[in-house]
């Protein structure tokens, strides 16, 4: 039927037009992020006059170094960090027991406690934000970083919990009772031999709970008032006046808010390859 | 080393029973194989031995001691799995070594018992390497390294074979059963093959539906099977069953097929005339007689079978399929008529109803009967 010359185009054509699919997706994806880049480096007073350009004529660091020096930014980002940490750590904690314990044991209200959590997931935020609000309040947890990790750790593990119950599954039960029998407690067997294999998938619920709290934005702006406790995406609101949007600085402070997020990835990305070829640990 | 007792052991998953009182006793050393199809609970019971599961009532004992609620690390044994369950990020010699570390043993001890096992199982070149580096037949082997490693007080085995190629499978089986015959070490060994069951048992358990259906060495179970179930489980190619009616007279006895056909069997006093009965006959101990020697019956030649060493024909008797097994390479035409005698002595008579084996006169009961 086909020649190997006509094959071999339309191999060419295949994977042309693979690549440039993938090539149109990933500009989609990355564009508003090329052009909070391109903001930051413009000069304010070109900003506006220069219509729609791909690239200024000229550049500028100045909005970095405005909001590096001048601004309460690097107070906001420390807070975040810390947050963000903390929820992340805390979440894949309980994440990792609970998910555990849903992954390997069978008992009684395992079902009401799944439902009930997947509820929990249903209401949109802003429902809550008021009895949050009251709950917290008698006990001095608002206008605090400690109170937004509650938070956030509460509204984390649900989801982080299901995400690791189905790294648990992947991995064999045998693997722990083999550990069982060869003289572990089924907590030790659980520290020994299972922990290090869902390394990734613990990499991965780390990552994915540390983002969603370092861009969250509501409960930071409802239960914190004070400049020293608020976030960076509050802070990042303290560049809209009643005057006007500092859209540079704004974009600046974007920009560097954008570097832990990709430097924590970076940091987990060895494990979530790992994650991705988990079928070769086989049992 | 030590002796297994289970007593009226028992499982259920809600209200679903598994297993419907269990005993057995294993003595110290002794290689028993559990066996049976596929969901009759053999891996429950092993599991249950292992404290993998609960028990929900019951006992077992090992070395005189009800184990009840001990936990699995307090009991004293090894389990090759399966699966192997290899640790899968430490490599071969840590994953031998795991257990013993565990019980704090010193280093020169460890290695040394490492080197030992890795030198009997051929292992030597490869404890650096990570199970996943291993083809199935090494990874079959460490899993038995790190069983043997430990000198526990027994070995259970949950189907250890059944991922490996049919050559490599029938080497290990020799292997295991060597390596028991030098360690000693009473061992349960669960598989559904009934030809591991045979070579390797010092006695079967056979179980079917949560119940043992007979405890007895391989000859004793092959020879005298106490069920339709067993008799049909082991043995292969599989035992032909025909139904008919028995009658008796005097000191003679015989089956009479749907179609007329009258089959010779040595009498039972449990059967009484007229019983509905399924013979069982092996396909050895069905002859083809081609000189008219001896008294035979006539069926219908459908397909031949040879198999270099021996001979399968497959005819039909009464309408029902049979399978005659022989060494000689009978010349027969496919659609021919041939007459074929049963063995008589090794002709089995069950009753329909309760599918028990009705024992001819002056056998004794000495296999285990559920
Ligand atoms: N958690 C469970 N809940 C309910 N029933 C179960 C559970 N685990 C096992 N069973 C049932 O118990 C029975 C025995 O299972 P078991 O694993 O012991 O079978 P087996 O004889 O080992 O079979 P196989 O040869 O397939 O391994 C099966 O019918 C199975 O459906
Ligand atoms: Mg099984």
């Amino acid at each position: 039927m086909s020649t190997p010359g006509n094959s071999a185009l339309r191999k060419t054509v295949y994977w042309g037009t693979h690549y440039l699919m993938i090539a149109a997706f990933v500009v989609f994806a990355l564009f508003p992020l090329y052009w909070l880049l391109k903001v930051s480096v413009t000069p304010n007073d070109i900003l506006y006059t220069e219509g729609v350009r791909m690239w200024p004529s000229r550049t500028t660091w100045d909005n970095y170094t405005f909001v590096m020096t001048q601004s309460n930014f690097p107070h906001y980002f420390m807070n975040s960090v810390i947050v963000s940490g903390s929820t992340a750590f805390f979440t894949c904690i309980i994440a990792a027991v609970t998910g555990y314990a849903f992954s390997r044991f069978r008992f009684r209200g395992k079902i009401i406690i799944v439902a009930l959590m997947l509820i929990t997931q249903m209401f949109p935020l802003v429902m809550l934000i008021a009895p949050i609000f009251r709950i917290l309040a008698p006990l001095g947890l608002t206008d605090s970083l400690t109170g937004l990790i509650i938070v956030y750790t509460a509204f984390n593990v649900p989801f982080a919990t299901f995400l690791m119950q189905s790294f648990f599954d992947g991995i064999p039960k045998d693997l722990e009772e083999a550990a069982m029998i060869d003289g572990n407690t089924r907590f030790e067997a659980f520290r020994r031999i299972i922990l290090p294999l869902t390394l990734p998938g613990i990499a991965a619920t780390l990552g994915f709970v540390f983002t969603a709290a370092w861009s969250e934005l509501l409960f930071a702006l409802m239960l914190v008032s004070s400049e020293s406790a608020s976030t960076f995406p509050v802070g990042l609101l303290s560049f809209v006046s009643k005057f006007g949007v500092d859209f540079g600085q704004m974009m600046a402070a974007g920009v560097l808010a954008l570097i832990p997020a990709c430097a924590f990835f970076l940091l987990i990305q060895r494990y979530l390859v790992q994650g991705l070829t988990a079928g070769a640990v086989k049992g | 080393m030590a002796s297994i007792e289970i007593t009226n052991a028992r499982k259920s998953y809600g209200a679903v029973d598994v297993l419907h009182g269990i005993n057995l006793d294993i003595q110290d050393g002794e290689f028993i194989v559990l066996v049976g199809p596929s969901g009759c609970g053999k891996s429950t019971l092993l599991r249950m031995i292992a404290g993998l599961e609960d028990i929900t009532s019951g006992d077992i004992s090992i070395g005189g001691t009800v184990i009840n609620d001990l936990q699995p690390k307090d009991r004293d044994i090894a389990m090759v799995f399966q699966s192997y369950a290899l640790y899968p990020h430490m490599s071969v010699a840590e994953n031998m070594s795991y257990a013993l570390t565990l019980r704090k043993t010193a280093k020169e001890k460890v290695a040394s018992a490492i080197e030992n096992v890795a030198g009997v199982l051929g292992l030597n070149a490869l404890l650096e390497r990570r199970p996943k580096a291993l083809s199935g037949g090494q990874r079959q082997r460490v899993a038995m390294g790190r069983a043997i490693v430990r000198q526990p007080q027994a070995f259970l085995f949950d189907e250890p074979l059944s991922n490996l190629d049919a050559r490599l499978r029938e080497q290990m089986r020799t292997e295991i059963r060597k390596l028991h015959r030098r360690l000693g070490a009473t061992s349960v060994y669960v598989t559904h093959d009934q030809i591991e069951a045979m070579t390797m048992a010092d006695r079967i358990v056979a179980m079917y539906n949560g119940i043992v259906q007979q405890v007895g060495t391989p000859l004793e179970i092959y020879d005298r099977p106490a069920n339709i179930f067993v008799a049909s489980f082991i043995g292969s190619p599989a035992m032909n069953f025909l139904e008919g009616i028995y009658q008796a007279e005097g000191d003679k006895a015989a089956i009479t097929l749907e179609d007329g056909t009258v089959i010779p069997v040595l009498p039972s006093p449990q059967a009484e005339n007229g019983q509905h009965i399924t013979l069982g006959a092996r396909p050895e101990h069905i002859d083809i007689v081609q000189d008219g020697s001896r008294p035979a019956v006539s069926s219908n030649v459908e397909l031949i079978e040879p198999m270099g060493l021996s001979t399968l024909v497959h005819v039909t008797l009464a309408g029902k399929p049979v399978k005659i097994f022989t060494l000689a390479r009978p010349d027969l035409a496919i659609g021919s008529q041939v007459q074929i005698a049963f063995n008589m002595d090794k002709t089995h008579i069950f009753d329909r109803q309760s599918e028990q084996r009705l024992l001819p006169l002056n056998e004794p009961r000495h296999t285990q009967q559920t």
